[in-house]
């Protein structure tokens, strides 16, 4: 039995950023992570967007702690070292009606206090069609599964416990603790934060009847070659589609330079059910081109979709707040329901909001021994002269892995080495990039799996591409069967 | 920073970096450096162990690590020198080349550069395919790495999508493993790889070729557990009722290959879009002086054989250095012709061409026109996408004056 003051459930961005946050203090501090890895849902599949604050109902939650969470995010970049850029974003107005919505947007904007908002006739993307354009300077990108790493990661190395490929299977109360029984053995702690995304009902009804229901809604992308990377310096928003609660297929430049379109809204009945269809596909592609008409037919070189957690259905709008509250039915069970857009913005500011409601149960103290873990730069993004000084003193710095994207052996031995011991080929592409390039990992793979074989004894029947049962290998030649 | 002057320098020491070595030390080049990223020479050619190679260059046919080793042999022979496990990161127009390996930062300024940096595969998503994103899909080349490379086996029940040469060698070679091949789906009405390998790779082993079918689902969230075929019309249109789901934990996908010209666009080479390589003249240099292209990452060529051959002509020239004339007359290819090589003519003489065609027919006639006048004419029995067509045509001074375009065409 394993005892803990804190159980996170869920190692999104909402849960790595609470345990970051609670790793500051004397707390003990568990997360549960179904996933290989932290940020394996929803965390990873989005636009990775750091939002203004433009689109959300004055004097909801969402609005407050996206516009909060915004302002937080120069500081935490500059800390742990994940990569942001303030693109800015235009949304697009096609013909008067449009403009009619800028003006509505701006409105909400300003009582969000979001500041700078200025409706243009000329826009600064020679690409783009429009009439007129709304700019938000706020608005900016961001890489969010490099941001969840580096939030968990440190969490860990400042003892928060991560437990991955670890599922919640039932939680019941016993004197004023909790008792949570898991795949992996049986834990207790006095709090549960329940920041299980999509799965958040799951948890809720482990204890007590639920009084709402999840709309999954799927969004599919398309990612484009970094070959286009000139299309576009911000980020390009049609109008809102309001009628489901969603901004609608919009164009997005990463921090790495690839493009993503998309994403569309589908409300479906499986919450796992991540697929991406060909009508989709073709219609990102047709509705993308709407806003920039020179966009190329070919250059797609993946494509994904992650699933949204709605409160409201498609026939109540598909909008409904975010519930961020301490369960009056039972007590010391803190849940975060309908976490969805501006969810990876808002993360900060709730993160905090949490902390508040965790210290009604605990003092929280701060630790003297606080460490911050700040993400290198890349190899490809240092000066000449700092690239030599790393190969003399670790040569494997100067063997490149990855091609597409120049990463080397170096990179890939320390994604492996990561303190929460996620050891999945989506693992090492997420912390370090290989693999994501243009040729999806048709030359590195074999490299990344030589390593994973050679520096970290792995077998390869147990290597694996991103969950628990997505083994890459069956058999060695002329082996009999496993 | 270590720096270093050569005569020619070759970027990729697979099959055609290693002939156009030779051949520019055979033409003179005094010090000629090939680049790799592998730790190993020959690029592909080591994990390629079936038979077939050089036959029509030696006579002899050899397996892939035999034909390397051949060249490999020569350039230890003629002291070629070889940075492997080097990775070039650019290069610019006065050919000064930056690269890196375990040692550290290295700049090579060369009088002459090749560009031998092969192809890769395409992938899922270059045909988008829809569905789930399980583990258990493989370009056929990076399966075949596995197999042959390391000896792991990535899985027992495989669909191969696309019939190119390596998906067509990879059934046959699962098939020896152990594995149950359930069939090669090809979209087209014909086979894309050679009509050989459909027999010894196919045929022989009794697996099934499904012409006129493509995939259009995958299923499986984590490991791969299925995939739904489906027949399609003359044009490519999906027929919903001829749908089968194959249970299957691998999907190997053989659907072509994209010449590697990342570099080579970085600094303003101009790409021929049929070939996905650069526009080349008839001594295989690039709109860039200095800079020729061969092997793969000109034109993905169907056998090593012709491949090398080409790469010898590049290696050669990459040693003389021979004056473009002022004169330039265009190559462009006319009725049932994807592309030609090279796309463009400086200088009189004979010149080598290869081409491709659009699609398979029986008894043509090639006719290559000036100014529609015909000046070269050969009957061909059969062409096939899959098989480069090669002929040479003497080019003399009146007919590059003319200026005018040389149109190759197929008429029946």
């Amino acid at each position: 039995m394993k005892n803990f003051q804190v159980a996170v459930i869920g190692g999104g961005i909402i849960g790595s950023t609470i345990a970051w946050e609670l790793s500051r203090y004397k707390i003990k501090t568990v997360v549960f992570e179904k996933g290989s890895d932290v940020a394996s849902e929803a965390s990873k599949a989005n636009s990775g967007v750091i939002h203004s604050g433009i689109n959300s109902k004055p004097n909801s939650l969402k609005a407050r702690f996206c516009v909060e969470g915004n302002q937080l995010f120069k500081q935490l970049s500059d800390q742990l070292g994940f990569s942001i850029r303030f693109t800015g974003k235009y949304v697009i107005a096609k013909n008067n009606e449009e403009i009619k919505e800028l003006k509505k947007l701006k409105q909400v904007g300003k009582q969000n206090n979001v500041p700078n908002l200025e409706i243009q006739t000329e826009i600064n993307e020679p690409n783009v069609n429009c009439e007129a354009a709304l700019w938000v300077p706020t608005a900016g990108i961001v890489l969010p599964y490099q941001m969840t790493v580096a939030l968990a990661e440190n969490a860990a190395i400042n003892n928060v416990k991560f437990l991955l490929e670890t599922k919640v299977i039932n939680i019941k109360k016993q004197n004023e603790r909790f008792l949570i029984k898991t795949n992996r053995g049986e834990f207790k702690s006095n709090i549960i934060i329940n920041s299980a995304g999509i799965n958040c009902k799951k948890i809720v009804s482990m204890l007590e009847k639920p009084d709402f229901n999840i709309y999954p809604c799927r969004g599919e992308y398309l990612v484009l070659d970094k070959d286009h990377s000139n299309l576009i310096t911000s980020m390009i928003y049609p109008v809102p589609q309001k009628e489901l609660g969603v901004l609608g297929v919009h164009i997005t430049p990463t921090i790495e330079g690839n493009i993503l379109l998309g994403p569309s809204a589908e409300f479906i009945n499986d919450p796992d059910d991540k697929i991406t269809t060909k009508k989709t596909m073709e219609k990102l592609q047709i509705e993308a081109k709407e806003l920039i008409p020179s966009l190329p037919d070919i250059g797609v070189i993946n494509a994904y979709s992650g699933i949204r957690c709605k409160l409201a259905p498609r026939n109540q709008g598909g909008w409904a707040d975010y519930r961020i509250e301490e369960s009056k039915k039972t007590p010391g069970l803190i849940n975060l329901l309908g976490i969805e857009s501006p969810g990876l913005t808002a993360a900060p500011a709730i993160a905090k909001y949490v902390n508040k409601l965790v210290s009604k149960h605990f003092e929280l103290k701060e630790k003297s021994n606080f460490k911050i873990k700040k993400q290198q730069k890349r190899f490809n993004e240092l000066t000449k002269e700092e690239q030599s000084r790393l190969i003399k003193k670790d040569s494997s710095w100067g063997r490149i892995v990855c091609r597409c994207e120049n990463i080397t052996e170096k990179e890939i031995i320390e994604a492996l080495s990561n303190p929460l011991g996620a050891k999945t080929l989506c693992a090492v592409k997420y912390r370090c990039r290989a693999g994501m390039g243009r040729c999806q990992g048709g030359f590195c793979t074999q490299h990344i799996v030589r390593i994973m074989e050679k520096n970290f004894k792995m077998d390869v029947k147990q290597i694996r591409l991103k969950s628990p049962d997505s083994y890459l290998f069956t058999s060695r030649n002329r082996e009999v069967d496993i | 920073m270590s720096n270093y002057i050569v005569d020619v320098a070759i970027i990729g020491a697979g099959p055609a970096g290693l002939a156009a070595a030779a051949s520019a030390r055979e033409n003179g080049a005094k010090d000629v450096l090939i680049l790799d990223r592998n730790g190993w020479l020959g690029g592909i050619l080591p994990q390629c162990i079936h038979d077939g190679f050089g036959v029509e260059e030696t006579g002899n046919s050899m397996t892939g690590p035999e034909y390397a080793d051949k060249y490999i042999k020569l350039i230890e022979k003629k002291n070629i020198f070889v940075m492997a496990e080097t990775m070039v990161l650019s290069f610019d127009k006065n050919r000064v080349i930056n690269a890196v390996n375990k040692k550290g930062l290295h700049k090579i300024k060369a009088k002459s550069i090749v560009l031998a940096m092969g192809c890769r595969e395409k992938t899922r998503w270059n045909i988008m395919i829809p569905g789930d994103r399980p583990s258990g899909i493989y370009t056929a080349g990076v399966a075949q790495a596995f197999i042959n490379l390391y000896n792991i086996i990535p899985g027992k029940n495989v669909v191969i999508l696309g019939s190119g040469d390596v998906g067509l060698i990879m059934a046959r070679r699962l098939k020896f493993e152990g594995s149950n091949v359930h069939g090669v789906v090809e979209i087209l009405p014909f086979a894309s790889g050679l009509p050989r390998n459909v027999v010894q790779c196919l045929d022989d082993y009794d697996i099934p070729l499904f012409l006129n079918h493509t995939v259009v689902n995958i299923k499986g969230r984590e490991r791969l557990e299925s995939v739904t075929i489906a027949q399609v019309d003359e044009k490519m249109n999906i027929l919903p009722k001829s749908k089968k789901e194959i249970r299957c934990d691998t999907l190997l996908l053989s659907l072509g290959l994209i010449p590697e010209n990342e570099l080579s666009k970085n600094i303003g080479i101009k790409l021929d879009e049929a070939t996905g390589g650069p526009i080349v003249n008839q001594f295989f240099e690039t709109n860039i002086f200095g800079i020729f292209a061969c092997g793969n990452c000109l034109q993905v060529y169907d056998t090593v054989d012709v491949l090398s051959k080409g790469a010898k002509h590049a290696g050669k020239n990459a040693a003389l250095k021979t004056k473009n004339k002022n004169k330039e007359i265009n190559v462009k290819p006319g009725k049932n012709i994807r592309y030609i090589i090279p796309q463009k003519i400086t200088n009189s003489g004979k010149i080598n061409f290869t081409m491709r065609v659009l699609k398979p027919e029986q008894s043509v006639t090639l006719i290559a026109k000036i100014n529609n006048d015909e000046i070269y004419k050969k009957k061909l029995r059969w062409v096939n996408p899959a098989n480069i067509v090669e002929f040479d045509i003497e080019i003399n001074d009146d007919l590059l004056k003319t200026g005018k375009d040389l149109e190759v065409s197929l008429d029946a």
